[in-house]
């Protein structure tokens, strides 16, 4: 079969020619008016989808498993179901529970399996095969990243979820990506004055680190913060990813003259470290004359739940616990608990947050576009979220609020009491500039993805 | 020094676990001739029949929290407090030892259903294929533990008369500084008391020596009239009993999950290989050796010299050997070599 019966003539080759230079010279602002009338996978019908990818299966399904919890719950809450949850305490009023721009909200999951090639492959499905408008969750950074990379391509908004790397909102920020996670710099600015009252400033500090994005940075932030206090960084061990028996690590910090063990471990490896450095009586030692202490600076309640009566007294910072006595908090526990059955993790917090914030974004911007959307989230004031006056900030997509340091309860009251907040630290305490050199990156351009 | 020895406990340790597995391993491919890639998931088993029993014990009343007031939260008070008192407390302190007697029959079952269900039908077929449907079966056994308990690790704690360390500094006159903790020198005595037994099992015994027999010359042992596959189906039980106790006794160690293992699988295939395939005691010295070297390549003033090292010890100690004494250390010839 011949599509063009009659040869091309030398006369419409130039025609067509100059059309299409034509068509790539126009003014940019008639290019940008076009643009602005549509977006990738603008919803059509009654309803608009969400992409919830989360880690479903891998060391972090209990997290993922939380996190979708409470995007259902979020979800629920936006379609004016269940008995709203903190949009009766969110100090924006523009939602009303009756769905999104006029539209029910539907979502789609995606499992991230805690692999970043195995999330962006989730999440390249859900916005080509199933036309999500925004993609959120995850539970570590090297994914969040990779997605928030693979949606500013596309021209999808990327809502992160549970992220903690400085990297995320920092030389790895996106203008399509946002952040409602504290991450390492914040731990170790909020950590540090909290040490320094309990454990004085002469120290030495003895630092396992798991090998990846994450580790890295916090250890570099909870060195830099404990040196500014007057302690002294000994040695920092990288430990590979999911060691399992991390004895042969631990065995050397009995005599290194360290009196402190700082364990950047997360998840299933934090669990692993501290029982084992328990074991190995670092907790019952006594170095420099004085009593050997482990710091744990990111916790988690589903880690402490595993980590057991190994976390009594270790202090930690964390992004919100089920325990805070604010209305946002109280209406968000009492929401998940009558759900559920038990109270929601810190993962589960900052999902159903980012899900309402996202939401609300889109009914006062008018539009789902990604460009018009974070434009109403960039430097966005709001409160009534859990963490008391929150700031969504323009320059890189990160989030300012209170920072919880936590210490393992002594005496638990029940199986979800495992954690106490031993110290709600201001915003302006965890507050920096974002160019200082350990966050120097750059937003873009945004992408609409039309 | 103190960290020398240290590191030669930990190496001692981690070699204990490893030869546990690799014995069980050697054990199925010198009889049956199947490579068995789900003996990792055996070990995963037997740790989780301590969980289970666990979970037995604190079967508990749900009593309601009254601190908890934002919804309806229960406390769980295990009825064998309530029952017991002081002696149900001290029952749930020791599930992991009890556990021992819980895991025996569990794990000679599985291994004796595991035998005659499936492996069986592979006898015949290539080491690919034998690799492949024990491989699946593996995964299948890490997805039905997923599913029950969820992916994340369980604690799972040793007695608190052995929660504590061992003085052993004071006891080889090294001072105080050098402690160890009680659950790993357990856990090395008994590694050494389960691989005496296997050994003590298969040399004093006839049915030991029977299947000594099968595995030298099968056919000959056959043609007198003994009905090996019987004795060998059993063999195939008691390896699934020592992987699953080495996975009980490793619970307080590291909390298990549902991968934990496929995590000792792999280096244990390695000590196979270097201690020979089909070879005892050359599973039980490569564990133990090939510990002992990733322990000190992980020693900070090594890896300082070679960065790196303690993540490819093992395997570059398998790749010299296998190009050097293809049979393995005390591997027989012919095994392996072409």
């Amino acid at each position: 079969m011949t599509l063009f019966k009659q040869g091309v003539s030398r006369r419409g080759l130039m025609r067509g020619g100059i059309a299409l230079s034509a068509g790539l010279a126009a003014p940019q602002f008639f290019v940008r008016g076009a643009g602005a009338a549509t977006y990738l996978n603008e919803p059509t019908g009654s309803t608009v989808t969400f992409g919830f990818n989360v880690p479903q299966t891998g060391a972090y399904a209990d997290e993922g498993a939380d996190e979708l919890r409470a995007y259902q719950l979020a979800v629920k809450h936006l379609n004016g179901e269940g008995d709203g949850g903190m949009l009766n305490t969110f100090t924006s009023k523009a939602l009303e529970g009756k769905g999104v721009l006029g539209k029910k909200v539907a979502f789609v999951t995606g499992d991230t399996q805690t692999k970043s090639d195995a999330a962006r492959a989730s999440a390249k499905r859900m916005i080509e095969k199933d036309g999500v408008v925004m993609v959120t969750g995850g539970s570590s950074s090297g994914v969040a990243i990779a997605v928030q990379s693979l949606c500013q391509e596309a021209g999808i908004t990327f809502m992160a979820g549970l992220t903690h790397s400085n990297d995320t909102t920092g030389k790895d920020r996106r203008r399509n990506g946002f952040r409602h996670f504290f991450n390492a710099y914040m731990s170790g600015a909020a950590l540090a004055p909290v040490l320094k009252a309990n454990y004085g400033t002469d120290r030495k500090a003895y630092h396992l680190t798991a090998d990846y994005t994450w580790g890295w940075t916090q250890e570099e932030s909870i060195a830099n913060s404990t040196e500014a206090i007057g302690w002294e960084t000994v040695n920092k061990v990288r430990t590979p990813l999911g060691a399992g028996d991390f004895s042969q690590y631990i065995t050397p910090v009995l005599n290194s003259g360290a009196d402190v063990l700082i364990l950047n471990h997360y998840g299933k490896d934090m669990v692993n470290s501290l029982t084992q450095a328990v074991q190995f009586g670092l907790r019952d030692k006594q170095v420099n004359g004085k009593d050997m202490v482990v710091v744990v600076p990111l916790y988690s309640r589903l880690m402490a739940q595993g980590a057991g009566a190994n976390v009594k007294g270790i202090f930690g910072s964390t992004n919100w616990h089920w325990s805070l006595t604010d209305a946002g908090s109280q209406a968000f526990v009492k929401s998940f608990g009558a759900e559920y059955g038990f109270p929601p993790s810190q993962a589960a917090h900052t999902c159903y947050v980012q899900a309402l914030l996202y939401a609300d974004a889109a009914q006062r911007a008018g539009t789902f576009a990604p460009c018009e959307l974070g434009k109403a989230l960039e430097g966005f004031e709001f409160d009534g979220m859990g963490n008391g006056p929150t700031l969504y900030r323009a320059e890189d997509h990160q989030c300012f609020k209170k920072v919880l340091v936590v210490k393992g309860k002594e005496n638990p009251s029940s199986q979800f009491d495992l954690l106490e907040v031993v110290e709600e630290v201001p915003r302006e305490q965890v507050t920096y500039d974002p160019n200082i050199p350990q966050f120097a990156g750059e937003l873009g351009p945004c992408n609409n993805g039309a | 020094m103190d960290a020398l020895l240290l590191q030669l406990l930990n190496g001692l340790d981690k070699g204990g676990a490893y030869a546990l597995i690799a014995l069980g391993l050697t054990l199925i491919f010198g009889t049956l001739g199947v490579v068995n890639f789900a003996h990792g998931a055996l070990f995963m088993l037997g740790a989780f029949c301590a969980v289970t029993l666990q979970k037995l014990l604190t079967i508990s009343q749900r009593v309601k929290d009254e601190s908890i007031t934002f919804f309806d939260a229960y406390k769980e008070i295990p009825y064998l407090e309530i029952w017991y008192g002081e002696t149900g407390t001290m029952i749930i302190d020791h599930a992991v030892p009890l556990s021992i007697l819980f895991a025996i029959p569990i794990m000679l079952l599985i291994g004796l259903i595991m035998e005659r269900g499936l492996i069986k039908h592979f006898y015949k077929r290539t080491h690919a294929e034998q690799i492949l449907v024990t491989f699946g079966l593996a995964i299948v056994f890490q997805e039905i533990i997923k599913a029950q308990f969820g992916a994340n690790p369980i604690p799972t704690p040793a007695p608190e008369a052995f929660a504590g360390s061992a003085d052993i500094g004071l006891w080889l006159g090294l001072g105080e500084a050098v402690v160890y903790p009680w659950w790993r020198l357990i856990y090395l005595l008994f590694s050494a008391i389960v691989i005496g037994g296997v050994f003590a099992f298969l040399q004093f015994t006839t049915f030991g020596m029977v299947v000594r027999a099968g595995m030298a010359d099968r056919e000959t042992v056959g043609l007198l009239g003994i009905h090996v596959e019987r004795r060998f189906t059993i063999v195939f039980g008691i390896a699934a009993v020592v992987a699953g106790l080495a996975g009980v006794m490793y619970t307080p160690i590291l909390p298990p999950d549902y991968h934990i293992g496929m995590d000792f699988l792999v280096l244990s295939f390695v000590v196979v290989v270097v201690g020979g395939m089909g070879s005892l005691p050359g599973a039980v010295a490569a564990g133990f050796l090939l510990g002992i070297l990733q322990s000190f390549a992980s020693m900070n003033e090594v890896k300082e010299i070679f960065p790196g090292i303690d993540q490819i010890i093992i395997y570059l100690v398998a790749v010299i050997i296998l190009l050097v004494r293809p049979r393995g250390l005390l591997g027989r010839k012919g095994v392996m070599e072409g």
